[in-house]
């Protein structure tokens, strides 16, 4: 019962066989090794592996592979390519907005779909548009000071 | 770990309700699957084939139709919230969708998921043997009841957790059901049944057909609506009550009153009395209060959610007052 998708990840194009029930996450970190996008959950409740499905941000756990079948998908490799932090991962970077990381790439993701729709988020908008996403250390105020940062910077 | 499955991914409405069967669970459709893969994953829902329709043209979008919207029933929540078309003739409903669970889900949740997830009480998402899953007995009625039904309960005492369901039944929405072969359409509010109607399920919808699009009128002209929600938390939760409402005020009076409950009901509850409260007077704190009052009336709260009562009667006077 073997599945064949093709799934475009931060550019490239992976054609694999599929078990149906493989979930996109798994996909991610098992069968091609990008394991920035995290588990935490896998309930859709904590956003830790929150990456763009044909470019809105989705729950990876909660998703097929089988349903990102001829779709493109990014991933926070993706956003540093050259191993360069992107302006809004800098801002994180220097507000603090990580301790111990896991939730990091998914506020990223939840965090860039904000700015690109709103480029002057208060700090409230801020954390209503992160309300997908858990810290497990609790270090909500500095990810809302990266945010605020990242916009201040002109991130969009 | 799921237990494995076969997937297909017709090209076509008629095609995909082909592959459906003649009984409940053993062949499901899924479109964003947000609440189906959880109940896979919990083994509340272990079906043998998925049929995705979430990629059939036919079922996407929204167009504007002779009397209103036309909504395919996988249209995406995030992007019924944002339509220009929606916010302008229903803007009831885009605020509805936009109070669905957190941005995540709204991009991956459709309008039709939305309207045929199953219940959310704790007794049913642990697999409990209560008759949603074919037992003999409702855990809830003398267990851990805080979240349940206040009207229409029994012999299961589940509460309806969409948001959209309110709001597209006080709009006087339509569905459009398809089995490939065949095509109905039912008003909105005849589209959910009652635990005394069918104990094991929430809707209508028999194995073999598809919810493919939502009808929805535009709203009347001079209508003003709201959509409030009361959780547990500040966001992302489902309704512990919730409130639809669409009040059409001239010169001066109510000259039409639409108020749905979510949340307080195993199917969204239309409250006709409130409604009634509001006829011919003024929208004003005087109303709004005796329209609470009246939407309470013949509550029959369990041991546990008893302050579901005053809840509901407060947050049905908070919304027309913020329409008045």
């Amino acid at each position: 019962m073997k599945l064949s998708v093709s799934i475009q990840v931060n550019g490239r194009t992976y054609d694999r066989e599929i078990e149906p029930r493989l979930l996109l996450v798994h996909f991610l970190r098992d069968s091609i090794a990008l394991t920035g996008t995290k588990i935490g959950c896998d309930t859709s409740q904590c956003g830790a592996c929150t990456v763009l499905l044909d470019d809105v941000a989705v729950k990876a756990c909660t998703c097929l592979a089988a349903q990102a079948d001829g779709c493109s998908v990014t991933t926070i490799e993706g956003l540093a390519p050259d191993g360069r932090l992107n302006a809004l991962q800098e801002a994180f970077w220097t507000k603090h907005g990580l301790q111990c990381g896991f939730c990091t790439p998914g506020m990223i993701f939840a965090a860039q779909a904000l700015l690109r729709v709103n480029g002057n988020p208060s700090p409230e908008q801020i954390r209503h548009a992160l309300e997908g996403n858990l810290c497990r250390c609790t270090g909500y105020q500095n990810i809302v000071r990266s945010v605020q940062a990242a916009a201040a910077a002109g991130v969009r | 770990m799921m237990d494995n499955f076969s997937y297909s991914r017709p090209a076509t409405l008629k095609e995909a309700a082909n592959q459906l069967g003649k009984e409940h669970g053993k062949i499901a459709v899924i479109a964003g699957g947000t609440d189906l893969l959880g109940e896979m994953k919990d083994n509340l829902a272990a079906p043998e084939r998925l049929v995705s329709i979430r990629h059939i043209a036919d079922l996407q979008g929204v167009r504007a139709s002779a009397s209103g919207l036309r909504i395919g029933a996988a249209t995406l929540l995030a992007d019924i919230v944002e339509n220009p078309m929606v916010q302008e003739r229903t803007p009831l409903l885009a605020m509805a969708a936009g109070k669905v669970g957190t941005p995540q889900i709204r991009n991956m949740g459709t309008i039709g998921g939305n309207l045929c997830q199953r219940p959310r009480c704790w007794y049913y998402r642990n697999n409990f043997p209560c008759y949603k899953h074919g037992g003999n007995t409702c855990f809830s009625a003398a267990g851990e009841n805080d979240f349940h039904a206040i009207f229409l309960g029994g012999p299961s005492y589940i509460v309806h957790p969409s948001d959209t369901a309110p709001a597209l039944v006080a709009l006087g929405a339509t569905a459009r059901i398809s089995s490939g072969s065949r095509e109905r359409t039912v008003p909105m509010d005849k589209f959910f049944v009652t635990p005394r109607e069918d104990v094991r399920r929430e809707n209508i919808l028999l194995p073999n057909e598809v919810l493919t699009a939502i009808e929805v009128p535009t709203a009347p002209a001079g209508s003003k609506a709201v959509y409030v929600k009361e959780m547990v938390r500040e966001t992302w939760d489902f309704a512990l009550c919730s409130v639809a409402a669409m009040v059409t005020v001239k010169d001066g009076i109510v000259a039409d009153a639409r108020i749905v409950l979510g949340g307080v009901a195993p199917i969204p509850y239309r409250v006709a009395k409130a409604e009634a409260a509001l006829m011919g007077k003024p929208l004003n704190e005087a109303s709004a209060a005796a329209a609470g009052l009246a939407a309470v009336d013949g509550a029959r709260p369990l041991a546990k959610n008893g302050y579901k009562v005053p809840l509901t009667q407060a947050v049905v006077k908070r919304a027309l007052l913020s329409l008045a």
